[in-house]
């Protein structure tokens, strides 16, 4: 029904952070010595890149034609009714192809890697989803593929692994630290530190050092252009809200930056509250994180005061992960987003109640923005609207919220 | 003239290779580090590398992520190993250099960091993700408390960045000899020459090559185009198989004797 929307070219080159790539005091590139000249030589070839109207087509017309966008707008009509108050809308990333918004910046770097001349690709994957999008671009362009899973991720996403291997990637189990997501950015980060030549490291969020944040987020933000020109188009007005998880971020910054100009667009982050906001059994940066280094970045951190990683913990892989993307920390302290949390029990039970009242399973992920929606459509009332970017779908969930439920 | 250039200047006038060691601070726990330092100091060792544990090591490879793991499980923070090395410094005669990652010595906060390693005696300071672009800081702080930071070079450094890192780096500069994380290797790469040839064009620094030397061989070839070489990764695997049960003190003593020429690997 609002499938009429315009596709549009990327738009590159807004909102830039500094040179050094500093999002004000967030971002920088804290890298060993040895990617400091990768990091700079990707940096040159994306910006140029950007400029190359060629390159902006080959990705539009992907995004089109192989990836399916644009990807509709749903009024969730029946999850508002229940819910009381505010109408809600959801932006449908669980229907771009392999399930999630994750493709949409897998293509674009793809693109670049071949660009560059690079033969290889490895990526990290937390949940799966960005490891399946990497596996995917890499199986259509040629690219060989290598994706780094932390083992206590690759037990809970057994299903995604298959899928991985069937897309011609060969999947690395990592079993240093917690066994999740930081200890995968660690080891493809070692890999690509020890192979550079001819490897492409294929970030899958908006985190790492400059230009990644800034490069993720402007492949996601075909998310936003769509949204915006959808959301006016079927409600004839913009969003009071626009809510979506933060893991890394990229999903959330793919659709702000479509409304980051309205200032009268609420902007809201819902990181993973876990079980509860004690140390190790959340992901909740701005609930409990400080500013500090990790990874390529400075930005908020879960750490202690010795300056170590904190574990994490969330009922999501996606969101299970000890900071947040630069640019997040920087629209905070500009008062331009806000951050909240929702608790592993609200998020699976958003994800139950979407299901049963649209028929849509979300990525365990995307139920907590769901979840967020549903506690704040009461408070903003009748006549406002909230738009939830539903960021993935839920199949690869289906067997952890099973066996939970059974077990 | 600081500890790090006495040193290095003697080396040079005695034609001698330097031997530069890297062990974990807290590896395996405080008590034995401390017997670690002193060992390595008295077997010879010219310049001893302190490295910090850190929860997240990205830049090294397996060997020394468990040392860090080790050290972390054993207690180590940012704040014991410096008073480790306030412990041990007077003595041990070779210059102390901290090795870390940039997030401990941010959450202790750039002047508290400097001002307790100019109290405990720490010569130099070595940041493993803190570039030169990044270091301004570090350096305004380090350099008036007389502590030397020293900046990593690698076989992917530009020579613009090359003459940067001559231009702001003290002590010493440190070339990383091959692409990859640190580890022991069967040889010393082939890029190690050409990298200290162009270290050596833009800067009269003294240069340590380190990553994957664990022979004395190694240090021998790597002595024809530096001044000293790294060992870490071979040392630290020497004392993880020494903690289990063998006498720390000999068993380190002895590697460091052999590293140097001094003796056959008897242990």
């Amino acid at each position: 029904m609002d499938n009429t929307a315009e596709f549009t070219l990327p738009v590159f080159g807004r909102r830039d952070p500094d040179a050094r790539g500093y999002f004000g005091p967030y971002g920088g590139r804290f890298v060993p010595e040895t990617l400091v000249e990768p990091v700079e030589q990707l940096e040159r070839a994306y910006y140029e890149a950007r400029r190359d109207t060629a390159f902006a087509a080959r990705l539009a017309e992907l995004l089109k034609r192989y990836v399916g966008r644009p990807t509709p707008v749903w009024e969730a009509a029946r999850l508002a009714a229940e819910a009381g108050g505010a109408r809600l809308f959801l932006k449908r990333e669980d229907l771009a192809h392999t399930g999630a918004h994750k493709i949409n910046n897998a293509l674009g770097q793809a693109l670049l890697a071949v660009r560059m001349g690079k033969t290889r690709v490895v990526a990290e994957t937390g949940a799966g989803q960005h490891g399946v999008a990497t596996a995917t671009a890499c199986a259509l362009l040629g690219l060989r593929c290598e994706v780094y899973m932390g083992t206590e991720d690759m037990r809970r996403q057994a299903l995604n692994v298959f899928r991985m291997n069937l897309l011609g990637a060969s999947v690395t189990g990592v079993d240093g630290g917690s066994r999740t997501l930081k200890d995968a950015i660690n080891e493809a980060m070692r890999d690509w530190v020890t192979n550079v030549e001819d490897t492409y490291y294929l970030l899958g969020s908006v985190l790492g050092p400059h230009p990644y944040p800034l490069m993720v987020r402007e492949f996601q933000s075909v998310i936003g252009r769509e949204a915006r020109e959808q959301f006016v188009a079927l409600a004839g007005r913009l969003p009071d809200a626009v809510v979506a998880c933060v893991g890394g971020g990229s999903n959330a910054l793919g659709i702000f930056d479509g409304f980051v100009e309205d200032e009268a667009v609420r902007l809201i982050g819902v990181e993973a509250g876990g079980e509860a906001i004690v140390a190790g059994r959340h992901a909740a940066r701005f609930a409990a994180g400080t500013a500090g280094v990790l990874q390529g970045t400075r930005s908020y951190v879960l750490q202690d005061v010795d300056g170590n990683i904190e574990g994490t913990h969330s009922i999501s892989a996606g969101l299970d992960y000890a900071a947040v993307g630069p640019e997040h920390a920087w629209l905070r302290e500009l008062g331009r987003a806000e951050y909240t949390h929702v608790s592993d029990a609200e998020a699976l039970d958003a994800f139950k109640r979407l299901g049963r009242l649209e028929g849509i399973l979300p990525a365990l992920e995307s139920a907590h923005a769901v979840a967020f929606a549903c506690r704040l459509a009461p408070e903003l009332g009748p006549g406002r609207t909230i738009l939830i970017n539903l960021s993935g779908r839920g199949d690869k969930d289906v067997e952890t919220i099973r066996s939970g439920a059974t077990g | 003239m600081s500890r790090i250039a006495e040193t290095f200047k003697r080396l040079r006038a005695d034609g001698e290779t330097g031997l530069v060691t890297f062990v974990t601070a807290g590896d395996p726990d405080m008590e034995r580090s401390a017997t670690v330092l002193r060992t390595l100091d008295r077997a010879g060792a010219d310049v001893v590398e302190v490295g910090i544990p850190f929860s997240d090591p990205l830049a090294d490879g397996p060997v020394i992520q468990r040392a860090s793991e080790r050290a972390l499980a054993a207690g180590a923070t940012l704040a014991s190993s410096l008073d480790l090395v306030a412990r041990v410094r007077p003595e041990i005669a070779a210059p102390v250099v901290l090795f870390s990652y940039a997030n401990p010595v941010l959450a202790m906060g750039l002047e508290q960091f400097v001002s307790r390693a100019s109290v405990a005696g720490v010569d130099g300071v070595l940041m493993l993700d803190l570039p030169i672009e990044e270091a301004d800081a570090l350096r305004d702080a380090a350099v008036p408390a007389g502590i030397d930071p020293i900046f990593l070079l690698s076989p992917t450094t530009t020579e613009v960045r090359l003459r940067r890192a001559a231009a702001l780096g003290r002590g010493f500069l440190y070339g990383i000899s091959r692409l990859g994380v640190t580890g022991k290797r069967d040889s010393v790469a082939e890029g190690a020459r050409a990298l200290a040839g162009r270290m050596r064009a833009v800067t009269d620094l003294p240069i340590a090559l380190g990553f994957g030397i664990s022979h004395p061989d190694h240090v021998a070839e790597v002595g024809r185009w530096a001044d000293a070489a790294v060992v870490g990764s071979g040392l630290v695997d020497t004392i993880a198989g020494a903690s289990e049960g063998g006498d720390l003190e000999t068993v380190v003593d002895g590697y460091v004797r052999w590293l140097k020429g001094e003796s056959s690997r008897g242990q």
